[in-house]
């Protein structure tokens, strides 16, 4: 199971809490996803709301590990404050990392996230970076002090799953003593199930559960295809060849 | 004196950030703060003084992804 900066988790599933239908719906998909982890994020609160406060008592009903995220932030500054702001409210070190670069793919930004990563990590924070599968860019990560890698299987919302399953498998390869989390971009379970199987220590991942005709339903599926690739990745999956061999014997078939 | 809380404008009769929450009804609300954009913690907030022009961020849990 997942280790992040000394905790050890119960799943590999880690999900969003953004853009399910209801409240309801989205403690019903939690509890069919076994997930050991929930993102939430801080933003603006007007006056006369108190919907902060009816979060939170969800959140923590559902009794997992709570990972605060900086999304939307352009800017070093702008992660490190709202990081800060994360880390009182939820009263945890850990902290999803984004500092967005592109506002089409919402590509993470390599040389803001690495500085903003050595910031938060001087400070105390235990950094989860969203970051790309360059594998220099997250050699840098690692040196200011990152214990756990995300890099995206494609951007965000827009479920196309892995779209570089070389650089994924050389990150995993490089860093063997690091956590990894494919974080972003899985539309369905079997592309969950490819990155466990590449040996990825969990997957994260919101919109394939919320936006799901049927999001609880979703949830299972993504909750047993990481069962389903991390069996595959214990039990040593067979080379692939270009050439076919046959499975039933040759010896002994019969001259006809 | 004028502030600006969340990206509206406003006009406040609080010296300090704490007493601006308590004029806004977030006295015990779960919410973070900052202050031009630098965050103030929630032990500093009584002794934060506000000035004209300040710009205050006050922020609750909410979804993530």
């Amino acid at each position: 199971m997942p280790e992040f900066y000394g905790k050890v988790i119960a799943s590999r599933l880690m999900l969003g809490s953004a853009q399910y239908p209801s409240p309801a719906i989205l403690a019903e998909a939690f509890r069919r996803s076994e997930a050991g982890t929930v993102t939430v994020s801080v933003r603006r609160e007007a006056d006369s709301e108190q919907a902060g406060q009816d979060f939170w008592a969800l959140i923590q009903e559902l009794g997992v590990a709570v990972l605060p995220n900086t999304a939307g932030c352009h800017s070093v500054r702008e992660a490190v404050t709202t990081a800060q702001m994360a880390r009182e409210l939820f009263d945890t070190n850990w902290i999803k990392l984004e500092v967005i670069g592109n506002a089409d793919t919402l590509q993470p930004d390599p040389f803001g996230l690495v500085e903003a990563a050595a910031t938060l990590a001087e400070d105390g924070f235990e950094v989860f970076p969203y970051c790309t599968e360059d594998l220099v860019l997250c050699e840098r990560l690692v040196e200011v002090g990152c214990k756990v890698l995300m890099p995206w299987g494609s951007p965000i919302g827009t479920g196309l799953g892995l779209n570089n399953i070389y650089g994924l498998r050389s990150l995993r390869a490089n860093f063997p003593d690091i956590s990894l989390v494919v974080d972003a971009g899985l539309g369905l379970p079997s592309q969950a199930a490819h990155a466990i199987e590449l040996g990825y220590d969990a997957v994260l991942l919101n919109t394939a559960v919320a936006k799901a005709g049927d999001p609880a339903t979703m949830a299972e599926g993504f909750a047993r295809a990481v069962e389903a690739g991390a069996l595959a990745a214990q039990a040593d999956p067979m080379e692939p060849r270009d050439m076919a061999a046959p499975s039933t014997p040759v010896l002994g078939k019969a001259f006809l | 004196m004028k502030i600006i809380v969340n990206g509206e404008a406003m006009e406040i009769a609080s010296s300090t950030l704490a007493g601006l929450l308590m004029e806004l009804g977030k006295g015990d609300a779960k919410v973070a703060t900052s202050l031009n954009e630098a965050f103030v913690p929630k032990a500093l907030r009584q002794t934060q003084p506000l000035k004209n022009g300040d710009r205050v961020e006050i922020v609750a849990p909410r979804q993530g992804g």
